[in-house]
């Protein structure tokens, strides 16, 4: 996904784009012109999209009550910024940081289980033919479709009535066999050529082995997408922890600045520089990552 | 790969040996594999949507459940609320799907074109994509802001320049849906950029050389070649944006912090649901709410995928 657009030949230097010979495609406009409509459009939607973030970035160095009477905005006077906010995030937020380890702790767990389960359950549905492979799979394909919003009363029922509420386990545990990472890790498996396996079974090695040490280390690029993927959503996880944490020691970050969320805006300065921070991790990565996250976000929409 | 030249299948004691046949048997390998999967359907999918289809039934108060048969629905059918929240997350629903398939649609094509700079059109991804990382709880929070009623707030200041006056943005019907709307197009526009992006890169050139000579314009090109060719790509994309309209809550408990918004205006199915059962303890009354959202999502989606042959293609 490093080099999307197929542009390993040079474009043959007409300026009018009508129809170059050789069956090119055409283009209605010259091309200069094209090119340079295309690049203002790009270039104006990408600043607007970069607004709110540059907003909040820019409210770090507001007072918080000031931000809560009168909004986010940019003409701010630069000479009133003010770096409170950054030395009260570092000496005297509460939990805060606290809240920042268990989403990091919770993420990484999450990802890494998930990402083991869900392969290995993929590789039943794309290396072997069974009995009921059917309608297992066809239970794959629904679950990506039944809202969890739903299941959401029962399951918290159910919670509470084993006394699992405010434990990591119960956010956990339900989604390590995600339906959108089986199906993802399913088609990249359909991918292996058969005969490696045989070559591995020629060779002694049980079924989990082959599993095991023949595939997953031959697929990293699957692994790492799905990392991203299910890394992103579990860091912004909100409505379930909701439900099921009670104790603030436990709250992940999303929760916890939640509860800054109060009407009477007196944690807005916590409430801003602190929604600033949680998104940091996340860009940097991202940053790092670039096509990985590409590459995991357009997973499921695997051609069908 | 060293690791493959190990264990020559040496026989071992008769339980040892029939251990060994197990790990061995490519017959019980599936099952095993997919047991996870069985698992977590049955516990944490399969045995809470029969209860939420029974307790739908039921009348559950302080712990305790009695059978009241289908009163839940009939409350539902006369409860305005209800009403009005599956009015709020159909209208989302509809708009989400006219603006977040053509938009984004539209700027993956101009990004696909052979012109223009690749370096500014992997810039232009990049900051479409940022949003999709930002959490829920984070945007809701920047949006909350930015939509203030005052005529300080950046909304507000920017629809000034055009003469406007200051909205009050979050108290208004049409105002929040505004709202919420533009925090939808920010956050998912560039997801589904990526989307139809990969799915116009699959679409081989030839078929555009071959039109081209035949002499069929670009719009021509555009409705006869990559609106069937993407196809998949459209199907995926409507329904998770069918199915993430309708069950929409997030983005309106962050926007108006909180589960209630001037005349339920920012109300939601999963927002009545989470009122009901959470907030007001009523679980068979909000189940009846489940599995209504559950039958209208479904329906809409099963008749969807298969209109279009989905299901028939993935059971192969």
């Amino acid at each position: 996904m490093s080099a999307p657009t197929a542009t390993t030949t040079p474009a043959p230097s007409a300026e009018h784009g009508t129809g170059v010979p050789g069956g090119r495609r055409k283009y209605p406009l010259p091309r200069a012109m094209f090119v340079t409509i295309q690049s203002i459009f790009l270039v104006v939607i990408g600043l607007i999209v970069l607004v709110p973030l540059v907003v909040i970035f820019v409210g770090t160095f507001q007072d918080g009550g000031e931000i809560m009477r009168s909004g986010l905005r940019l003409d701010v006077d630069i000479s009133s910024f003010r770096f409170d906010n950054y030395v009260m995030i570092f000496t005297d937020s509460g939990l805060y940081f606290r809240w920042f380890a268990n989403s990091v702790g919770l993420t990484l767990v999450q990802v890494a289980g998930t990402l083991l389960v869900s392969s290995f359950v993929a590789y039943g549905f794309a290396m072997y033919d069974f009995k009921g492979k059917t309608a297992a799979f066809i239970s794959v394909l629904l679950l990506m479709t039944v809202p969890f919003e739903i299941m959401m009363l029962p399951l918290y029922v159910m919670v509470n009535d084993l006394g699992l509420a405010d434990s990591y386990s119960v956010i956990v545990i339900p989604f390590l066999a995600a339906s959108v990472t089986i199906f993802f890790f399913r088609q990249y498996f359909m991918g292996i050529p058969k005969e490696l396996l045989e070559a591995g079974r020629v060779d002694g090695v049980t079924e989990f082995g082959i599993f095991f040490r023949v595939v997953l280390p031959i697929s990293r690029p699957a692994l790492a997408a799905m990392a991203i993927l299910n890394g992103m959503v579990t860091w912004n996880n909100f409505l379930w922890p909701l439900l099921v944490l009670r104790s603030a020691e436990k709250f992940t970050l999303p929760i916890g600045l939640n509860t800054l969320l109060t009407p009477y805006g007196n944690n807005y300065d916590l409430l801003i520089i602190g929604s600033f921070f949680s998104l940091l991790p996340v860009l940097v990565l991202f940053l790092c990552f670039q096509r990985f996250f590409v590459a995991g976000m357009t997973a499921g929409a695997l051609k069908g | 790969m060293a690791q493959l030249q190990e264990r020559p299948a040496s026989p071992g004691t008769p339980l040892g040996h029939r251990l060994k046949g197990l790990l061995y048997s490519q017959r019980l390998a599936p099952y095993f594999f997919i047991a996870p999967f069985v698992i977590t359907l049955l516990a944490f999918w399969a045995v809470p949507l029969v209860r939420t289809f029974v307790m739908s039934t039921q009348s559950v108060m302080f712990g305790e459940a009695a059978f009241v048969g289908t009163d839940n629905f009939e409350r539902l059918w006369h409860d305005r609320i209800f009403w009005q929240a599956m009015y709020n997350s159909a209208r989302y629903m509809v708009l989400t799907l006219v603006i977040l398939i053509p938009v984004p649609l539209l700027l993956a094509v101009v990004i696909n074109a052979r012109l223009g700079s690749d370096r500014l059109k992997n810039l232009f991804k990049a900051s479409m994509f940022i949003p999709a990382l930002t959490s829920v709880v984070v945007a809701g929070i920047i949006f909350r802001l930015m939509f203030a009623e005052t005529s300080t707030g950046l909304v507000n200041q920017v629809i000034a320049w055009f003469g406007a006056d200051p909205v009050r943005w979050l108290r208004t019907d049409l105002g929040g849906l505004v709202a919420l709307l533009a925090l939808a197009t920010w956050r998912y526009t560039g997801v589904n950029i990526l989307y139809f992006l990969s799915g116009l890169q699959s679409i081989p050139d030839e078929l555009y050389e071959a039109a081209s000579i035949d002499g069929a314009g670009k719009l021509r090109q555009f409705f006869s070649i990559t609106l069937p060719n993407i196809k998949p790509t459209m199907v995926y994309v409507t329904t998770i944006s069918i199915y993430g309209g309708l069950a929409m809550f997030l983005e309106s408990f962050m926007l108006y912090a909180g589960n209630s918004s001037p005349n339920n205006q920012g109300l939601t199915v999963v927002g009545y649901l989470y009122r009901r059962g959470i907030e007001e303890n009523d679980l068979g009354y909000a189940s009846a709410v489940g599995v209504v959202l559950l039958v209208v999502i479904m329906a809409i989606n099963l008749t969807y995928l298969t209109l279009t042959g989905t299901f028939k293609k993935e059971s192969r």
